[in-house]
């Protein structure tokens, strides 16, 4: 295993940036360290190996859009489209995400610390083994779950206050498959007409404790106290919410 | 509910000629011939046939004539009878009219009102028999100047995709066509030197191996893309929109997401694939051109990256915004672009005409000085080689066929292709129907479709007097209008005839 290689990202433009994260990968590095990093672009996009990024700053849109395998580490926020249209690997970040997170996905887990924008998870779809997973330690703006086909898409809401809830509304609109868990209450209006809530059963249960068990190992929280609380689980009311649309 | 719906069609069996041997029966997909062995006898339901003619084809001995139902309602020039039974399809059910194949209403064609040119006494026509002609087109991004040293070239270009012919073919995804029907296409496009165009289901393993002619898409619901695919293509795509349904997206039913389909598109078996209206990650210019930069860094600068719209009414400035976004080739959809599904009232009303649009793209692309940046590929209604050559003299560099080579399967525009029961074989996934396109028997079709357009085209640019293909594309001065106002002849850049 070659050692870990280091990139000061200062300064550089996307794709040169990239076209270097490209030759040391395909050298066999493992490990990279990405510092300075001030809004490039796309970072891990072509990557198909098992690589570690770690990236010190402010990486920009399309962080590990169409990505297959690495495991990104962001200290610092991402912005929007991360984990766009992804099909396998990781992508951690201590800190905020703008809209759209995991757009698209097939596959892959992104875990979030804080907060995220609009229309998180939209259109995740999940086939045979793949399936998505997102767990947004924050609280989340609209559209939540858009469109949704498949995957996990959980909200804890952490930095939520004594007696203060979610404020999206329109969340799983026209959502037709997979699974939103919400951490604390979500009223019936903020819903999209598309999905219903449920108590949790054991599977969901085991689920939330892998998972959220996961989020606490990246971010040092404790699973258990997480998991006291209550949950709400979304689901699809229809496989086909389209379905009666059409005169043929 | 008892439909008051009349049939279309009547169904004539001359019983003299009829040998009950069944056929049309199996080949029917709407149920309208049966058998009845008490009576020995062949019988129809008129109202289930929607003028596909697969059994008259097939009939061995010519007893079948489809002919329109002569009822006649009283005549009325805005009551129409289409219009009527609409009305009571929509009372019938409540829903969305659905449809398939392009546009049928008759908004002005304007290939037909343009006459090419030809060379007389002061230039010499040129024999393609015996001269060579040249049809290559070259595809992608063309650099500002080129510069050269002492062993050629020495600009280093962006990537290029040669045609040997300038028709490609349309996107077409697997689960509105069948495997059979991409094969055949995939096949000839090999064949000839040209692309075909998986549309937005994903690629099924077993075209892999023709990646080096194919396109890939990647649209909103973004279905079966992923690196492997990106990769295996020689151009992709990312679909906007699409001349029969502008600004609406597409759900494929359930029943259509066959096993097969589901492995392509990467979605459970017998779910509703649901693409999207817009991309949610493209809102203005400059989040397409994130888009195109990602599937290039994705692609490491390797392939073109297309941008397809439908043809609408501001589609020159969006144009001359998706060139300055990256895109390498842009692609026109136009008014009676095709579809395997679209609400009936969407395909029949939205949208401008292909001649229209791409005249005012490709003069605004050159206002601008930017026409080098992107191709220019025009898509939506095109029929023979006649109409190819009228678009690349008015700014076209490739041209797009999906109903023309559906046609060369065997459809016969019956616009059922939403049904899933297209007795054809070709826009279904039904095992049993799609066993009717023979691979070998689509790709040599499709081929010689290609050939005999190739020779045409040859013959109109020898009459011209000209060699290349490249000299007729964007020539305008070999086009001439008829029949048209002077504001059509002027967004169309195009002399009236005798002038």
């Amino acid at each position: 295993m070659k050692e870990a290689v280091t990139i000061d990202a200062k300064g550089i433009f996307y794709r040169e940036l990239n076209a270097k994260l490209r030759k040391v990968v395909s050298n066999g590095t493992q490990k990279i360290e990405l510092r300075n990093v001030y809004g490039q672009r796309y970072i891990g996009t072509d990557l198909d190996k098992p690589v570690e990024i770690e990236i010190f700053g402010t990486p920009g849109n399309d962080l590990g859009a169409f990505m297959d395998g690495p495991r990104i580490i962001v200290h610092g926020n991402a912005q929007d489209g991360c984990g766009n249209t992804m099909n396998n690997g990781e992508i951690i970040i201590h800190g905020h995400a703008g809209d759209i997170l995991g757009l698209s996905a097939r596959g892959g887990k992104i875990f979030v610390r804080e907060d995220v924008g609009y229309r998180a998870g939209i259109h995740m779809k999940e086939y045979q083994d793949k399936k998505p997973m997102v767990v947004i330690g924050g609280t989340a703006q609209d559209f939540l779950g858009e469109y949704m086909a498949g995957g996990i898409l959980i909200l804890l809401g952490l930095k939520l206050k004594e007696g203060e809830s979610h404020k999206a509304n329109f969340i799983g609109t026209g959502m037709h498959g997979g699974a939103i868990y919400i951490r604390g209450d979500v009223e019936e209006f903020q819903l999209g007409k598309e999905v219903s809530a449920a108590e949790l059963d054991e599977n969901d249960h085991s689920v939330l404790k892998k998972l959220v068990g996961e989020f606490a190992y990246h971010f040092g929280y404790d699973a258990g106290e997480i998991l006291k609380h209550k949950f709400t689980k979304l689901f699809p009311l229809y496989l086909r919410p389209y379905g009666r649309l059409y005169a043929y | 509910m008892k439909t008051y719906l009349p049939p279309k069609f009547i169904v004539e069996r001359d019983d003299s000629r009829c040998i009950r041997c069944e056929v049309c029966v199996n080949q029917c997909t709407f149920d309208v011939h049966s058998y009845d062995t008490e009576d020995a006898e062949l019988k129809s339901h008129e109202e289930n046939c929607v003028g596909c003619h697969r059994c008259v084809v097939f009939c061995p001995t010519e007893a079948l004539t489809i002919r329109g139902n002569p009822l006649d309602y009283r005549e009325n020039y805005n009551w129409r009878p289409e219009v009527i039974e609409d009305i009571i399809k929509q009372s019938e059910t409540g829903g969305v009219l659905l449809t398939g194949m392009g546009n049928d209403k008759s908004y002005r064609i304007y290939w037909d009102h343009l006459v090419l040119n030809a060379s007389q006494v002061t230039n010499p026509s040129i024999d393609p028999l015996r001269e060579p002609m040249e049809l290559s087109t070259y595809l992608g991004q063309k650099p500002d100047r080129v510069e050269f040293g002492s062993h050629g070239l020495t600009t280093e270009l962006p990537p290029q995709v040669k045609l040997e012919v300038p028709v490609m073919f349309s996107a077409m995804s697997y689960g509105a066509v069948s495997l059979n029907v991409q094969e055949s296409l995939a096949r000839a496009a090999t064949e000839m030197g040209t692309l075909w165009n998986t549309g937005e289901g994903g690629l099924h393993p077993k075209l892999y191996k023709y990646g080096d002619n194919t396109i890939v898409q990647v649209a909103s619901g973004r279905f079966g893309v992923h690196p492997e695919y990106l990769n295996v293509a020689k151009v992709v795509e990312i679909k906007i929109g699409q001349g029969a349904k502008p600004g609406i997206g597409g759900h494929l039913p359930g029943e259509k997401v066959s096993a097969e389909v589901s492995s392509t598109r990467m979605i459970p078996k017998g779910t509703d694939a649901l693409s999207p209206a817009p991309q949610h990650d493209i809102y203005s210019i400059e989040d397409l051109a994130q888009l195109v930069y990602a599937l290039k860094e994705a692609t490491n600068y390797t392939k073109p990256v297309a941008v397809k719209i439908a043809a609408v009414h501001n589609s020159a400035a969006i144009a001359s915004g998706m060139v300055r976004a990256g895109a390498d080739i842009i692609v026109l959809d136009g008014l009676r672009g095709s579809t395997g599904a679209a609400p009936k009232i969407i395909r029949d009303n939205v949208g401008i005409p292909i001649e229209l649009a791409l005249a005012s793209v490709d003069d605004r692309l050159r206002q601008e000085g930017i026409r080098n940046q992107a191709s220019v590929v025009i898509a939506g209604g095109i029929r023979n080689s006649g109409d190819v050559a009228k678009a690349i003299a008015l700014g076209a560099d490739a041209i797009y066929i999906g109903t023309a080579a559906l046609v060369a399967l065997g459809c016969t525009l019956c616009q059922q292709c939403h049904t899933g029961k297209c007795a054809w074989g070709i826009c279904t996934t039904d095992p049993w129907l799609t066993k009717r396109v023979n691979p070998d028997i689509g790709a040599r079709r499709l081929s010689n479709l290609l050939r005999g357009w190739s020779l045409e085209l040859k013959d109109i640019l020898g009459g011209m007097g000209i060699n290349a293909l490249e000299s007729l594309r964007g020539n305008r001065l070999h086009l001439r209008g008829v029949g048209l106002t002077d504001t059509e002849l002027e967004i169309l850049g195009v002399r009236m005839a005798g002038s």
